[in-house]
């Protein structure tokens, strides 16, 4: 083994500004975490209807008290946040939208649009089914 | 690089070799999947809606029905193999211990393996009326 060559590290985060897109792209990699592990709950339902009546009261237990329900409604913010923000990834792997006041249109956007969709689904949701 | 056989350097010696072609298969996966995902999101949301406050039986026929149990299949297959390729992303960024980072890698790769198969079986096995 050589010795290790202590080159110049590019500098931490701590070290900069935080700016809208530093901050949107951390919480695009935790949502993209949350929802890794999400997957979980939903693996979960789909084999509990699978399985039978009994199983699938027990999922309907877990999302329908409060800390369940914020669960899901969190699963859903990180889900669609993720979606809406990963559309500002096709802009600038076209080579789009790298203007300062573009990508902070795109950000704001995919922010906004991320919060308005959930409260939109949970919206319909409430209207369809009146909670789960 | 444990005994060095030459003088070449390492930049040396894989100059003018060309390009590997399989540098961007990841990245191109991703955006595949991603882009397949943000079609199939919507009917995705409009199948979890249609099953709010159903029971076991009613949520069954709906997830048994063959159009319904095709895109949410198509839908397992995007998003696992996307967060597989995403997490491993953020192992080999923050993973600096060779060991740890090939561990990590693999229990990704379990994970993500076991999560697609145990949804697809239970789409499956609800497809088959059983």
């Amino acid at each position: 083994m050589t010795a290790r060559i202590e080159r110049p590290l590019s500098p931490h985060l701590q070290t900069y500004r935080v700016t809208l897109t530093m901050a949107l792209s951390l919480i695009h990699r935790a949502t993209g975490i949350a929802l890794y592990f999400g997957t979980l709950l939903l693996a979960w339902w789909l084999i509990a209807a699978a399985s039978g009546p009994g199983a699938y009261a027990n999922v309907q237990a877990f999302t329908g008290n409060i800390i369940g329900k914020l669960i899901v409604f969190g699963y859903t913010w990180a889900l669609l946040h993720h979606l809406v923000s990963g559309i500002r990834y096709f802009f600038w792997d076209l080579g789009y939208g790298f203007k300062a006041n573009e990508r902070e249109a795109l950000t704001w956007g995919a922010l906004i649009a991320g919060i308005s969709l959930t409260v939109l689904v949970w919206i319909i949701a409430y209207t369809v089914g009146g909670g789960r | 690089m444990s005994r060095p056989s030459s003088m070449r350097t390492p930049l040396g010696r894989v100059r003018y070799l060309g390009s590997s072609h399989s540098g961007t298969t990841d990245f191109w996966r991703q955006r595949l999947t991603a882009v397949a995902m943000t079609v199939l999101i919507v009917p995705v949301i409009v199948i979890v809606l249609m099953l709010i406050g159903r029971n076991q039986a009613g949520a069954a026929q709906i997830l048994g029905s063959l159009p319904i149990a095709i895109i949410l299949v198509l839908f397992i297959i995007a998003s696992v193999w996307h967060m597989k390729i995403g997490m491993q992303i953020i192992i080999e960024d923050y993973v600096h211990n060779e060991t740890l980072k090939l561990a990590s890698v693999m229990a990704n790769n379990f994970f993500c393996i076991a999560v697609a198969l145990a949804s697809i079986y239970a789409i499956v096995k609800l497809s088959s009326g059983v």
